[in-house]
């Protein structure tokens, strides 16, 4: 097999692994915003429900995750689980990743003083005005740095799907490599995760700059 | 009449802060508010401006009802567009400025004419303009906050509640939070709005300002109000001794 045959057949794995990732953060984030919402209830049980649905997400790996989500419909309801690979994957990324935005988000809520809200108060602003032009992007200036170190797991831990034998790129790279006994596969892997989180790290050092005219 | 405050009883837990006050305000006075810490003074503010929730008694502005007491004695508010249209009447000016610190000067100033009461953008552009202008500050149009010093931040926040053209200005301690070389610029300004015959409710430590400007003054202790009246006599003549013992401290 050529280079040029190998990253070919990886490229396609890339593709997937870029799926995973952006489709992750599509749910996950406003997700997190709900669950962060949920966990500062005035509701007691809502608030406590949701802590527990943090802990376990975030004490168990996310590798049993995955596989729950993609077996407990067959095991539990006998439902035929065929087709449903890539939404379980998806499904178990979201709601793992709502649990650590969740925990960034209500850091970042809670860090904004009392009085910015009591100035919006008796200026008039409403609840909605408040949360969206007051609260709101005050908090993503100040969850931002944390929120990178979010999403640069993110893309490491895409490699976890091939828990579900989905040809990602990371389970492509094991396969190439074992048939072809060749180290050069990982060597490319390892490139695609470096030079994906090289881009993130970019981007997102670019908006926190363009918020920087604050503080 | 402005503001009606009466037989507001506030307490948090088992502490009694608000003990039977009442308080009236006229249109064009200026009403200081002294007293040692823990009186009840930004308790008292914070309940005229809806912070905080009263007990029980009766809050009107412009003789419309906000804050009404039922037979059992407790406190009723009006609902809550009604409560919005009584908030439009007074503007509060914090310790500790508030500004919104992702908005410039301008926006500060301009966000809430704008978006809240759904004014004219030109001319609320305009008389946010001339309020910098009043402020001395139309320089600084396109800082923001963190590029401020606490006396220009606190006469941004100062121009912030006058573009809504409240009735009535409450302060609470506009100038506590200031370095002792900044407060003279923003009482500088409050002094011009009293002139101008803008209705006021300072609470302050600083004496000699509120013996100058206010044409009533109001001594709190304990959550009741001990004396008021002219400035004149409360702190040249004073009849009580809280009073007294309060004035001498100030007067080391
Ligand atoms: N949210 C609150 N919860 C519980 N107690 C409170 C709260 N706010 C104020 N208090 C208490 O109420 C009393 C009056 O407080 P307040 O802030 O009104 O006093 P103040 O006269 O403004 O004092 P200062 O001159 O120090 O600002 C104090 O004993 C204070 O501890
Ligand atoms: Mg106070």
């Amino acid at each position: 097999m050529s280079f040029s045959t190998m990253l070919a057949a990886m490229g396609e794995g890339m593709l997937r692994t870029c799926a995973i990732f952006f489709l992750t953060l599509l749910f996950s984030l406003p997700l997190g915003m709900v669950v962060m919402f949920l966990r500062r209830s005035k509701i007691r049980v809502v608030r406590e429900v949701t802590k527990i649905y943090i802990a376990i997400m975030r004490g168990t790996p996310l590798m049993l995750q995955l596989l729950m989500w993609y077996f407990s419909p067959y095991y539990l309801f006998g439902l035929s689980i065929r087709g449903y690979r890539f939404p379980a994957i998806i499904i178990g990324f979201a709601m793992n990743y709502a649990a650590y935005f969740a925990e960034i988000f209500r850091g970042g809520i809670e860090a904004i003083p009392q009085g910015q809200y009591e100035a919006a108060e008796v200026l008039g602003y409403s609840k909605t005005q408040t949360f969206f032009k007051i609260i709101l992007p005050q908090v993503i200036k100040t969850i931002l740095p944390s929120v990178t170190n979010e999403v640069i797991t993110l893309v490491k831990d895409t490699s976890l799907a091939f828990t579900l034998a989905y040809n990602e790129m990371f389970s492509l790279a094991k396969q190439i490599a074992a048939s072809q006994t060749s180290f050069v596969p990982f060597v490319v892997a390892g490139v695609f995760y470096f030079v994906a989180n090289y881009v993130v790290a970019f981007v997102m050092e670019r908006i926190e700059k363009a918020l920087d005219y604050y503080r | 009449m402005i503001l009606q405050m009466k037989n507001i009883q506030k307490s948090f837990g088992e502490l009694e802060v608000l003990k039977d006050i009442s308080l009236e305000v006229d249109s064009g006075e200026v009403v200081s508010i002294i007293g040692p810490s823990g009186s009840g003074k930004s308790t008292l503010l914070r309940c005229a401006t809806f912070l905080e929730r009263v007990n029980a008694g009766e809050i009107r502005y412009m003789d419309k009802a906000a804050v009404t007491t039922n037979a059992q004695g407790e406190a009723v508010y009006v609902g809550h567009k009604e409560l919005a249209d009584v908030k439009r009447y007074f503007g509060l000016v914090f310790q500790q400025f508030n500004l919104f610190p992702h908005y410039s000067v301008l926006k500060n100033i301009m966000d809430a004419p704008i978006h809240v009461q759904k004014r004219n953008k030109d001319e609320v552009h305009e008389e946010a303009m001339a309020l910098l202008k009043k402020m001395d500050l139309e320089q600084r149009a396109n800082a923001y906050p963190c590029q401020l010093s606490g006396g220009q931040q606190q006469r941004v926040a100062i121009a912030r509640a006058l573009a809504l053209k409240p009735s009535i200005l409450f302060f609470d301690e506009p100038t506590s939070a200031l370095d002792p070389e900044l407060t003279g610029e923003v009482l500088k300004v409050i002094r011009q709005l009293a002139e101008e015959k803008m209705t006021m409710v300072v609470v302050t430590h600083e004496m000699p300002f509120a013996r100058a400007v206010s044409n009533r003054v109001i001594f709190m202790d304990k959550g009741v109000i001990v004396e008021q009246g002219d400035p004149e006599e409360v702190f040249g003549n004073p009849t009580q001794e809280r009073t007294k013992q309060f004035l001498r401290h100030y007067q080391r």
